[in-house]
């Protein structure tokens, strides 16, 4: 059975998927493999009656049959330029796979080891990472990417490493639909510091399927600045998995940005294992159209003293529908915990939908948890005054709508990329004010 | 300045305004011309906010009668950015706060749109720094208010400081001003209004709106006007603003 036609039932667009290509590997690899294989069997794909996705209408995704990348398609620099972050250190895949000759690692010196994954899985590091947070036991998007993978990035920071590590991950345009296996391992040995920045691209019009899942581990004093950027081609679909273990005293500060594809969702769980680990999650989802896209995170304080604070912000404009679920878990055990969680929402038509979902849950006295949600619209005030000062309506209404974004991309603390996505927003709003 | 043959910038007739289907304005007349100070003073309620925000196009009002024209162009035909760019200022009772959107960013956007409507070059960044840098000493403002956000965490006075500003780069014909000395301490006012008064000439006009005489000891209007239950229900020269300082609004109202 290989199916490429369209409109598949959700069993049929899973079965397809398990039809991918066998990735041979050898050793303490393939034993994990053909465990999450077994365990993506039972899992299956989830439905809406799942309580961690009942906002998250996947019908889309589930009518395309997705192919495996069977070859390797050769792009040039100039394919993927918009994109590059310059004087960062430089990973690039194409369809999953790696791509030597567009990556850039001539900066990579001490401190840091950045290279493929596939290149390195004869390194006892890896060995003992990998697998070790991801849920491919739990998670079925998880246990198909674990299985199927091809190549990611392995980062090993040893030191203290001034330049940005970009990972781009670029889909090339393909005849036929297809799935997308990308990973990443991250490692902050301790008192070492980086900026990781995972991005996901495509080029215009294919439709493909993405399934990202990245591991980053910060041992104790470890410091990570993790921004994450989704801007997929319009038919794109993109779900991605992020598990975090924190160490003690360690800081991880996380961007997560969801512009791009049809339905996309990414899916953010961090572990505070060690005490007094600090942590800064924003996230902004900005979707027009018929896009979905979904913002999972989960923050469990499991050790005293840890502090999480945290931004989410949505914007939807048409007939888009943002979610965002944001759930804080302070285990027994886990005194002096520091939380707050803010989620602020745009809704910029009266057809788009946004669903937020602050969740708190705790196991312990002697904590502080704040939360809040909100959801506007353009303040008709700020519009007044805009238009008052000679500017058009939709003009006023970018300018508003790209204002409310910046509070979470002025953060980045790579100013090329703040460029780069400034860009973005405005190119997507040029499309939402008709 | 009164000179009867210089050009009448604003012709208001009988208009009538209503709020959430309250009628507020009950048939105003005014007339300003080029080189003109005027005043609006009233009590509270008497009309004369609503009508600085009808004349610049608030969506929360609606005209139901009357007449008003900027440069012989029929004014409620226009929205509220083409009345900007027809040469119409209004300065904010009170000034929005708009984060993430930068003080002198806006100034440039607004600055650049009504140079392409006048027919003009854009500037670009670097020629509109040496343009802010000399339009900031109008109203005392530190540069550094340029990189802030607009408005957000500014006190009252450099709030209002800030419209004037705008006024100051926009450059309008006509100047709405509405309140613009409520919340303002002594030396705000002075450095305000010495503010308004570098940018008077004889092809521009104010219109003041104001709860008080103190703003006119600063800003010398040509004609105060007094506005009561949604008209103007009498016309002066300064003189009358004395007059209302020292006895009130009271007599007025006895004597409509």
């Amino acid at each position: 059975m290989n199916l490429t036609q369209k409109n598949l039932t959700r069993e049929q667009c899973f079965e397809q998927l398990l039809l991918g290509k066998t990735v041979k590997s050898t050793g303490w690899l393939e034993n994990i493999r053909v465990e999450a294989l077994a365990h993506a069997r039972i899992l299956n794909f989830p439905s809406v009656r799942h309580d961690d996705w009942r906002f998250t209408d996947l019908s889309q995704l589930y009518l395309h049959g997705f192919q495996p990348v069977d070859s390797f398609a050769r792009l040039t620099l100039d394919d993927i330029r918009q994109w590059l972050i310059p004087g960062a250190i430089r990973l690039v895949f194409v369809d999953g796979c790696y791509a030597a000759e567009l990556s850039d690692l001539k900066h990579a010196g001490a401190g840091v080891v950045v290279t493929s994954l596939a290149e390195r899985l004869g390194d006892r590091q890896v060995e003992s990472s990998f697998g070790r947070y991801a849920p491919y036991k739990q998670d079925a998007f998880v246990a198909l990417n674990t299985n199927f993978f091809e190549d990611g990035s392995w980062v090993h920071v040893t030191g203290e490493v001034a330049r940005p590590i970009q990972l781009l991950h670029v889909a090339s345009k393909r005849e036929v639909s297809s799935a997308i296996y990308s990973r990443n391992m991250v490692v902050v040995e301790p008192f070492s510091r980086a900026t990781v920045i995972e991005d996901y691209v495509g080029l215009e019009g294919g439709t493909y399927f993405t399934n990202a899942v990245t591991e980053v581990v910060l041992k104790n004093d470890a410091q990570l600045q993790h921004i994450r950027v989704q801007r997929e081609d319009k038919d794109a679909f993109h779900i991605g998995h992020c598990t975090v273990e924190a160490g003690k005293n360690s800081v991880y500060a996380a961007t997560s940005l969801a512009f791009g594809a049809r339905v996309s969702r990414h899916a953010l769980h961090i572990v505070q294992q060690g005490e007094g680990a600090e942590m800064h999650l924003n996230g902004l989802a900005l979707v027009a159209g018929r896009q979905i896209a979904d913002t999972h995170t989960q923050v469990d304080h499991a050790a005293p003293r840890g502090k999480s604070i945290q931004l989410h912000k949505c914007i939807a404009d048409s007939s888009a529908h943002a979610i965002f679920s944001g759930k804080i878990i302070v285990h027994t055990g886990a005194a002096g915990t520091d939380s707050v969680q803010s989620s602020r929402n745009l809704l910029l038509s009266d057809k788009a939908r946004i669903d937020t979902q602050p969740q708190l849950e705790i196991f312990n006295d002697d904590v502080s948890c704040k939360h809040g949600a909100t959801i506007g619209q353009i303040d008709a005030g700020a519009l007044f005054f805009l238009k008052s000062r000679g500017l058009t309506e939709e003009r006023a209404r970018n300018l508003l709508t790209h204002a409310f974004a910046a509070e979470i991309i002025d953060k980045i603390p790579v100013p090329a990329l703040v460029e780069s996505l400034s860009k973005t927003i405005l190119e997507r709003m040029g499309g939402l004010s008709t | 300045m009164i000179n009867k043959a210089s050009k009448v910038l604003l012709e208001v007739k009988n208009l009538k305004a209503e709020v959430g289907g309250v009628e507020i304005l009950k048939g105003v007349d005014l007339t300003v011309r080029a080189g003109e100070v005027h005043a609006i003073m009233g009590i509270n309620g008497s009309g004369k906010s609503t009508f600085s925000k009808v004349l610049a196009g608030h969506p929360d009002y609606t005209v139901t009668g009357g007449q008003a024209s900027f440069e012989g162009q029929d004014l409620f035909s226009l929205e509220p950015e083409q009345r900007a760019r027809a040469g119409i200022f209004l300065a904010f009772q009170y000034p929005v706060e708009i984060p993430g959107v930068s003080n002198s960013a806006l100034l440039r956007l607004a600055y650049n749109t009504l140079q392409t409507e006048r027919g003009l070059e854009e500037l670009d960044p670097l020629e509109f720094d040496d343009l802010i840098q000399e339009k900031i000493k109008v109203v005392e403002m530190d540069p550094s208010f340029l990189g802030r956000s607009v408005n957000e965490g500014f006190s009252g006075g450099e709030k209002k400081r800030n419209e004037i500003l705008q006024m100051a780069v926009l450059a309008p014909k006509l100047a709405i001003l509405d309140e613009t000395d409520s919340g303002l301490d002594i030396d705000a006012l002075r450095i305000v209004a010495k503010g308004v008064n570098s940018l008077l000439s004889s092809d521009n006009a104010v219109v003041m709106v104001t709860h008080y005489q103190r703003l006119l000891n600063y800003i010398v209007p040509d004609y105060v006007h007094v506005m009561d239950g949604g008209r103007i229900v009498r016309t002066g020269g300064k003189e009358l603003a004395l007059e209302l300082e020292a006895r009130g609004y009271d007599w007025l109202r006895a004597a409509a």
